[in-house]
């Protein structure tokens, strides 16, 4: 049902000025808001990146020092992980779509969900100052008694930018929790619901039970570097170890905060581009909290090497294998929806694919990480490297973007241009793998993480990733440039370019500021393309 | 509405339930029970975490939803403890060749 | 049943104020739910080397003040118990009385952070702040006896931090308590200040056997 353009105007153009901006309690601006922080903090890691690849071109460490290179690698690590991927698709996507999709008006806290995104630019904005002021060179994972005794560098400041991320982390799942429990429209029951909502429900449970642990890690961490206060410290009785299993308790349950939501873009994506119910909804949207939940069990298998007891260690090794099922379920049932279905390739489809051959490669690799006894040779090594860019970027980047082409039409009421969106595409596909596959050859033959130097027979392999890394940079900078040039000289889009399902294609492009002129009252299953043809044919 | 309005006279059992427990737990304290000191501590507090969450944050009356969010923060709290735990506590259990 | 207090409290994202209020007690129940996973950790690391050093950690926990610690106990009790008598208040339509509890409440929770302050005063003198001019009597080990009381300090820190925003979010509900903004049907903030603070008791429910009482039969 499109509303007359005259009596309500959409969200962007009700109200005008950056104070209805920076004040805004509308999930759909919040959303953008947080789109525009994302994005600066994902070209700011990838500049670490491109610089850690051009370092790794020779084996001798010649580009920077090897203070410097330690800095390179730790703010990559920190503005990648907890001021992109972890925020990334929740709080763009979800938190403009979530509200539509349960057919509510917003959050259950609108005020909080502004409250979030300021954390994350303070949160941010001091991690940045930390990067100008001379950086921090502990290795994103701030590993005691180095990041505690021994470092030179920013890590109180680093450490205080992540707590405040953090609290937004906590607030945006808090808020999505309470939403979907107490905000779904009549007849939106909870297997009706599409299965990107699913997703960030799932996430928002890890969010708000992990989050508070590395919350209370840092304070610890900071209390120690000033104070002294022993709890790391070995010669006053304290335990290095600790602080590795109060920072794996999230940091583990983190990565899957940083794939879940890709996950259920990919259901929408794969459901929409076959006109196909997902097969077997209900497994899929237990999984999703089966990996949420089954996460908390397994963050040992990060400190097989570290001292921990082997028969903790043996634990962590055989739950570990159990967290692969759930996401496996998700594959074969992703799968088995293109059977039979009208498929079609636009480009949210591309990243789709790629996202669920990449992913299939990321979480099988996961697997050798986890048996105990091949985790001896790869741990630390280029191998884990591998692994995990080939699910968080592989993965979740691929459906982070894919999302953002088929939601695009929707936020904006413009297209984006196929034929070059195709492009970049297979541009990021190619990229990626020349970039990270040569990866785990080098760590399979035993090239350590966090090195700049290397033996002269690695080369071959590193110039190889490097060129991957410049044509994936390539590939990454062209949405950047054809989503904005869309926004002026995009096709206008109707409210349903892709004839899907899910309440928030009956809004008009771009939606309404209040999302729905009247509360839906929801009666078909979720995906029901079988209505839909029936509608349209009848 | 008090939809879950509890008496003045309930209240107030379970407050002077609450500082009996407080006495009880200072003078246990003091008798040898060797390890199970510890235990009773832990138990008595129980019951008075209990006694303020049930009664005082009226979890009893509260819906399904909320006692499993209570629930299900306790048992994370466990799992936070317990594999933890479990690896200092089979530290030793190993024996290191040579040794 | 002032349906225009009703009216002016509801958020225009809810549909009806039964919604607006479970909504809220859902919210804070899961806020207090992330703090018992923010307290998790400390109380992790309070396990572990307390297991470790039993010992120290018992010589270290006997100079506590164990009546001042039972007694404190006691007075925040007490401020949960009119806390939870001004919530009914609330739900009565006691205005005065809701005024009254959330005051005791407030002097409750004053009378416990100056016995605190006080006892950290006392630790200050007797050198039990970790550092460089600390000395326990009674244990060889320094080291860990430090870490016992960098625990005690860390701990009982945090806790009082979390004593000094209830006590701010129990002065914003006794100035609007006194404007007249909590009804039968409205004192949804009046409640889950109420969960907050009583979460923030269980939290010392644990913190004084924990500290305070550990080997206390030596003596």
């Amino acid at each position: 049902m499109i509303t007359a353009v005259v009596e309500e105007r959409d969200y962007l153009h009700e109200s005008y000025g950056i104070k209805s901006w920076l004040l805004t309690k509308d999930h759909k601006r919040i959303g953008l808001l947080y789109l525009h922080t994302i994005t600066f903090f994902f070209f700011l890691g990838g500049i670490f990146a491109t610089l850690i690849r051009v370092e790794l071109l020779t084996p001798h460490g010649d580009l920077v020092t090897s203070d410097t290179y330690s800095k390179l690698f730790t703010l990559h690590g920190v503005m990648m992980i907890f001021f992109f991927m972890i925020p990334s698709i929740p709080a763009s996507l979800g938190n403009f779509f979530l509200p539509m999709m349960i057919g509510a008006k917003d959050l259950a806290f609108p005020r909080i969900n502004l409250l979030s995104w300021y954390l994350l630019l303070i949160g941010g904005c001091l991690a940045i100052y930390a990067m100008l002021a001379g950086g921090v060179d502990t290795g994103w994972t701030f590993y005691t008694p180095y990041s505690t005794s021994y470092s030179n560098s920013y890590v109180i400041a680093t450490g205080l930018g992540i707590f405040i991320a953090g609290f937004s982390s906590i607030l945006t799942g808090l808020n999505f929790i309470v939403t979907v429990h107490r905000m779904r429209a009549p007849g939106m029951t909870w297997f009706r619901l599409p299965l990107f909502v699913w997703s960030n429900y799932a996430t928002a449970l890890i969010q708000v039970l992990g989050t508070p642990v590395i919350a209370i890690t840092l304070v610890l961490l900071i209390c120690e570097r000033v104070l002294h206060i022993g709890i790391f410290d070995p010669a006053r009785g304290g335990d290095p170890v600790l602080f590795q299993h109060l920072f794996w308790f999230y940091s583990h349950p983190a990565v899957y905060i940083m794939v879940l939501p890709g996950m259920g873009v990919i259901s929408e994506l794969i459901s929409t581009f076959s006109r196909k119910p997902v097969f077997g909804y209900k497994f899929v949207a237990f999984s999703s909290v089966a990996i949420a939940v089954l996460g908390f069990l397994v963050w040992g298998h990060h400190m097989f090497v570290s001292g921990q007891s082997v028969y903790a260690g043996l634990v962590f090794s055989f739950l570990s294998y159990f967290v692969a099922i759930p996401s496996a379920i998700k594959v074969f049932n992703w799968t088995a929806t293109l059977y039979k279905g009208s498929i079609s390739y636009a480009t949210p489809m591309l990243y789709a694919f790629g996202f669920i051959g990449l992913f299939t490669i990321g979480g099988l690799t996961g697997l050798f990480v986890a048996s105990l006894g091949v985790d001896v040779h790869v741990h630390d090594t280029y191998f884990v490297i591998a692994h995990f860019h080939y699910i968080m970027v592989g993965g979740t980047m691929m459906a982070y973007l894919g999302g953002l082409h088929y939601w695009w039409p929707k936020m904006t009421g413009r297209m984006y241009p196929e034929g070059f969106a195709k492009l970049s595409a297979l541009t990021i596909f190619l990229g990626f793998n020349l970039t990270f596959f040569p990866q785990f050859i080098l760590g399979y033959l035993g090239m350590p993480r966090r090195y700049h130097n290397y033996p002269d027979e690695f080369q071959v392999l590193h110039v190889m990733s490097t060129a991957g890394a410049s044509v994936l940079a390539v590939g990454y900078l062209m949405p950047l440039i054809y989503f904005m040039w869309s926004l002026r000289y995009g096709k206008i889009a109707g409210p349903n370019p892709w004839g899907a399902t899910g309440l928030e294609w009956q809004t008009s492009s771009p939606p309404p500021a209040h999302n729905f002129d009247e509360t839906p009252v929801v009666t078909t299953e979720a995906y029901d393309y079988a209505a839909l043809e029936a509608a349209k044919v009848g | 509405m008090p939809e879950h309005a509890d008496s003045f006279k309930t209240y107030t059992l379970v407050f002077v339930t609450l500082l009996l427990l407080t006495g009880a737990t200072t003078v246990v304290a003091t008798i040898d029970l060797g390890p199970l000191n510890v235990v009773m501590a832990l138990v008595i507090a129980t019951v008075k975490m209990l006694l303020v969450a049930l009664f005082f944050m009226h979890l009893r009356h509260s819906s399904i939803l909320t006692k499993v969010v209570v629930g299900g923060g306790m048992l994370w709290l466990g799992i936070l403890l317990v594999l933890s735990l479990s690896d200092f506590i089979t530290r030793g259990w190993l024996p290191v060749p040579g040794k | 049943m002032d349906s225009h207090t009703e009216t002016l409290a509801l958020r225009e994202q809810f549909e009806t104020p039964g919604q607006q209020k479970e909504a809220s007690t859902l919210g804070m129940w899961i806020f207090l739910v992330t703090e018992i996973m923010f307290f998790a950790g400390l109380f992790l690391a309070y396990s572990i080397y307390r297991r470790e050093f039993a010992g120290v950690f018992a010589v270290a926990s006997n100079t506590l003040d164990v009546v001042i610690g039972a007694v404190n106990t006691a007075v925040l009790l007490c401020s949960s118990y009119t806390m939870v008598l001004a919530v009914r208040a609330a739900q009565m339509g006691m205005r005065k009385a809701l005024i009254v509890f959330l005051i005791l409440t407030m002097v409750f929770g004053g009378i416990f952070l100056g016995v605190k302050a006080y006892e950290w005063n006392q630790k200050f003198e007797e050198h039990h702040v970790p550092g460089a001019t600390f000395h326990l009597e009674g244990t060889t080990q320094q080291g860990p006896a430090q870490l016992f009381f960098s625990l005690y300090f860390t701990m009982t820190g945090l806790h009082a931090l979390h004593m000094v925003v209830g006590m701010g979010i129990m002065l914003t509900l006794l100035l609007q308590a006194i404007a007249g903004r909590y009804t039968p049907d409205y004192y949804t903030p009046v409640d889950v200040g109420g969960l907050y603070w009583h979460f923030v008791d269980i939290v010392w429910i644990f913190l004084f056997p924990l500290l305070y009482l550990i080997g206390r039969h030596y003596h």
